[in-house]
């Protein structure tokens, strides 16, 4: 099971450095939004609590862009059948789950990145800390987007039905997330973030393992 | 492998495509579902491969007396159908090395040459088979489908968009295929229903 979900992450990445499905309107987003932001807040001063916000909003956003692409893209081109007919259900959902959180994760790693050099008034207090909720928020996102998309591959309204169907779900993420990166931004004590990270991590478990229970039934007729 | 379908039907909302469909197919046998455009030949054929669930019935599987569930069904089945779509971003060789990976097979460069030209199709092209033919398109769906030398092959109307030299691969396929398996073709073509030791007719609503 393993290895055919690899072999299907590997067939998703080498299809996604040919024909650039989600990368180019993943990055195309993200720069014009911090280029948007930047114009924005042009001689404004804002707090290190309201800036990682706009950072959880920009990831967000992001993330809606283009994390549908993995299963969408499968619907619109009529694959969803091949793949059906070659691997579990089980292993299909693996390997795009490993397939978007390497997308989200070099994705938000670039968002960050871009933040830190564009934003000056956000510095980091705690920068291990930080990386940690980035990379658990990531994993989060990822998790819950897989599934949620392989829900909407099959609507006719696949564009807007997904951040619709997504921010419910990943509102207890977000919430997590921006207060546990505040800390690491302004406070940087371990014993103060420790609860939004056993939500993080609670939350990362309970939405794999409801995904791979449900996948079955969202992916057949 | 031996199937055995008892009471199928099948519903799309409230409108019903066919009900009450029994048959029953043996090891070495080449079984047609025939049945006028819209009967729901190819409708039935998904369900026998496990792509559909139908709305009444059930099917049974079985490989020597040992019973095979329908979600390990892809493991020992290949399809090949007009609507299937494959990878077209990709080569020929490199769709034949992705399915072999999947699938867990070793396939070396001429293990896939081999099947290329099986089928009649260029060894030496690279480039992506978008830029393929309708016919040579089904010649690569028929590489899919035996790939994995399945016990049973399902083909839905195998020799459309072929010319004379494609259907001799079909018939080839599906001879050598009998020798050791199971073939079940829907179809609507005189000669399809000539390889055919058997046939149901699909009496859907069109």
């Amino acid at each position: 099971m393993l290895k055919q979900a690899f072999a299907i992450f590997w067939k998703d990445l080498a299809s996604e450095l040919r024909t650039r499905y989600a990368i180019n309107a993943l990055l195309m987003f993200v720069v014009v939004t911090l280029a948007v932001i930047m114009f924005a807040l042009v001689g404004e001063t804002l707090s290190p609590g309201a800036l990682t916000g706009m950072l959880w909003v920009v990831m967000f956003f992001a993330a809606m862009s283009g994390l549908s692409r993995s299963f969408v893209a499968e619907e619109e081109r009529g694959t969803s059948m091949t793949l059906q007919l070659l691997a579990t259900p089980t292993a299909i959902y693996l390997g795009k789950l490993l397939f978007n959180l390497l997308l989200v994760l070099a994705l938000n790693i670039f968002i960050v990145l871009l933040f830190l050099l564009t934003m000056d008034q956000f510095t980091v207090a705690q920068i291990d800390l930080f990386w940690f909720v980035i990379l658990l928020g990531s994993i989060g996102i990822a998790s819950a987007t897989t599934i949620i998309a392989a829900i909407i591959a099959k609507a006719n309204t696949k564009g807007t039905l997904f951040p619709v169907l997504s921010f419910p779900v990943i509102l207890p993420l977000l919430m997590a997330g921006i207060s546990a990166t505040k800390i690491a931004v302004e406070e940087p004590m371990w014993d103060t973030v420790w609860p939004d990270l056993q939500l993080l991590g609670s939350y990362i478990v309970v939405v794999i393992t409801i995904s791979f229970l449900l996948f079955e039934f969202v992916w057949k007729d | 492998m031996q199937i055995s379908a008892t009471g199928i039907g099948k519903k799309f909302n409230r409108r019903s495509i066919f009900r009450e469909v029994d048959f029953s197919v043996e090891t070495g046998e080449v079984f047609g579902i025939i049945g006028r455009n819209g009967s729901g030949k190819s409708t039935l054929l998904r369900i026998i491969g496990g792509l559909l669930s139908p709305s009444a019935g059930s099917i049974s599987y079985g490989i020597n007396g040992t019973d095979v569930s329908v979600e390990h069904l892809h493991r020992v089945m290949g399809y090949a159908a007009p609507y299937l779509t494959l990878y077209e971003e990709f080569s020929a060789a490199e769709n034949i090395a992705l399915y072999a990976k999947i699938r867990g097979l070793q396939k070396g460069s001429s293990d896939i040459a081999a099947l290329l030209d099986r089928v009649g199709l260029p060894t030496d092209r690279k480039d992506p088979i978008r830029a393929y033919s309708s016919g040579m398109m089904q010649r690569m769906k028929l590489i899919f489908s035996i790939l994995h030398e399945p016990p049973l092959l399902l083909l839905d109307e195998p020799i459309s968009n072929l010319d004379r030299e494609g259907m001799a691969v079909v018939y080839d396929i599906v001879a050598e295929q009998k020798k050791t398996g199971t073939v079940i073709i829907a179809t609507n073509d005189d000669e399809d229903i000539a390889q055919c030791d058997r046939t149901l007719r699909v009496e859907g609503r069109a």
